[in-house]
């Protein structure tokens, strides 16, 4: 059982408690809307060492398969500013929303 | 404990709790109260009460079946007296464990966390876009219990003959004046009614089984025809105002459009004990409210030492 359940959906098609008979549905759960600051990545300051990404809480900082990390996925980040902590590097940095 | 029980109901998990009533503290006390059951009265429990252990092991027998049934999917307390009935000795009818699992049946949840076939979330993050419907829902699930505790009690009369409505009516057909109450309280309401009655007073009761889903419509007909009603609460709703069950009553009324002159008594908080002498005191007060066609306090205690 797989129907997908949104805000349009009416009650009597809603599964009971909100039960979810399928896995991996937390990717389609978008959080990026809560954020008030954002975290801007630098690039040219990043030496990959790789310290951001585990404490990551959400699915925001994107690794690819050569182990390097890209450009943040706002979709996910609440902007906790976790990863801005613990880079040694400077190479993020916590800016307000709507900032450049 | 008190989150604890509104994720129970709210999961739909069919829960049977046997609640032996007893008095939420301050100050230190265990004695019978109400006041555990009306704290959890909005939590989505079905909730019936018990004169005695008769009723509360039939209740209980009851019980998993009406949670269980696929249109409820709710847990169930059955209450009764703690100490009065819980620590009493009493005979009661048994029934043999082989018609008892019979009657009770075997649980199949369609759903459940355990199954290797079918991965499941249970209570998920429900946002303002969801929950509205879900307590909908649980709301549905509650008005489609009584039809199934009704259908359940019908079955359990076959089996052992007794029979168990919403509420039980006790000489209320004909009766001027009557008492609404739960648990043991009715017992001794019941001998009062009968002195009563011994001396040309038409005195009645009205015990409340089935406290939720609440009979409304049932519980108005039933009262309708009375010229004065005591709605006894073992638990006060510190409101300023009436007991649970007398709002309950009192909202029946109004909505079914029956106008009879109504009075809250708050009874027997902390294991005070009630005694028939407390009970002649209600209904001489109701035949006071019949008599004088006034009542100068809706908001009554007895028993409460003045």
């Amino acid at each position: 059982m797989s129907t997908k359940i949104d805000k349009n959906t009416p009650v009597q098609d809603m599964t009971i408690a909100g039960n979810i008979y399928e896995a991996g549905n937390a990717m389609e759960f978008k959080t990026g809307d809560w954020r008030s600051i954002r975290p801007k990545y630098i690039s040219e300051k990043c030496t990959q060492c790789g310290l951001c990404f585990p404490v990551c809480p959400d699915n925001a900082i994107p690794v690819g398969k050569d182990q390097k990390r890209t450009d943040f996925n706002y979709d996910y980040c609440k902007g906790c500013g976790v990863c801005a902590k613990v880079c040694p590097f400077k190479a993020i940095e916590m800016v307000d929303e709507g900032e450049k | 404990m008190w989150e604890m029980i509104y994720i129970a109901s709210s999961l739909r998990l069919p829960i049977v709790m046997s609640l032996v009533n007893r008095a939420v503290s301050g100050p230190l006390n265990i004695h019978c109260d109400h006041s555990d059951a009306m704290g959890a009265r909005d939590s989505g429990w079905v909730m019936l009460f018990s004169e005695n252990n008769q009723e509360a092991y039939d209740n209980l027998i009851m019980a998993h079946r009406i949670a269980e049934h696929k249109d409820v999917l709710l847990p169930l307390m059955v209450c009764q007296d703690g100490f009065i009935t819980s620590h009493s000795i009493e005979n009661i009818e048994l029934i043999e464990d082989d018609k008892v699992k019979e009657f009770v049946g075997t649980y199949h949840p369609e759903h459940y966390l355990l199954n290797e076939k079918e991965q499941m979330a249970i209570g998920p993050l429900d946002v303002q876009s969801y929950l509205f419907e879900h307590k909908y829902q649980q709301a549905e699930a509650m008005r489609n219990a009584k039809k199934v505790i009704a259908d359940v009690a019908k079955d359990f009369e076959k089996m052992t003959g007794r029979k168990y409505s919403f509420f039980e009516e006790y000489m209320l057909e004909d009766a001027d004046i009557a008492i609404v109450c739960m648990n043991s309280t009715a017992g001794t309401a019941k001998t009062v009614v009968d002195e009563l009655r011994a001396n040309g007073v038409k005195a009645g009761l009205l015990k409340v089984r089935m406290f939720r889903p609440f009979p409304t419509e049932e519980i108005a007909k039933a009262l309708g025809h009375l010229k004065a009603v005591a709605v006894m609460d073992r638990s006060d709703s510190l409101n300023g105002a009436g007991g649970a069950l007398f709002e309950d009553v009192v909202s029946s009324m109004y909505v079914g459009q029956k106008q009879v002159p109504t009075v809250s008594y708050i009874y027997g908080i902390g294991g005070r004990d009630t005694t028939s002498k407390d009970i002649h005191e209600v209904y001489s007060y109701l035949q006071e409210v019949v008599d004088s066609g006034k009542i100068d306090n809706p908001y009554r205690y007895v028993g409460l030492r003045k």
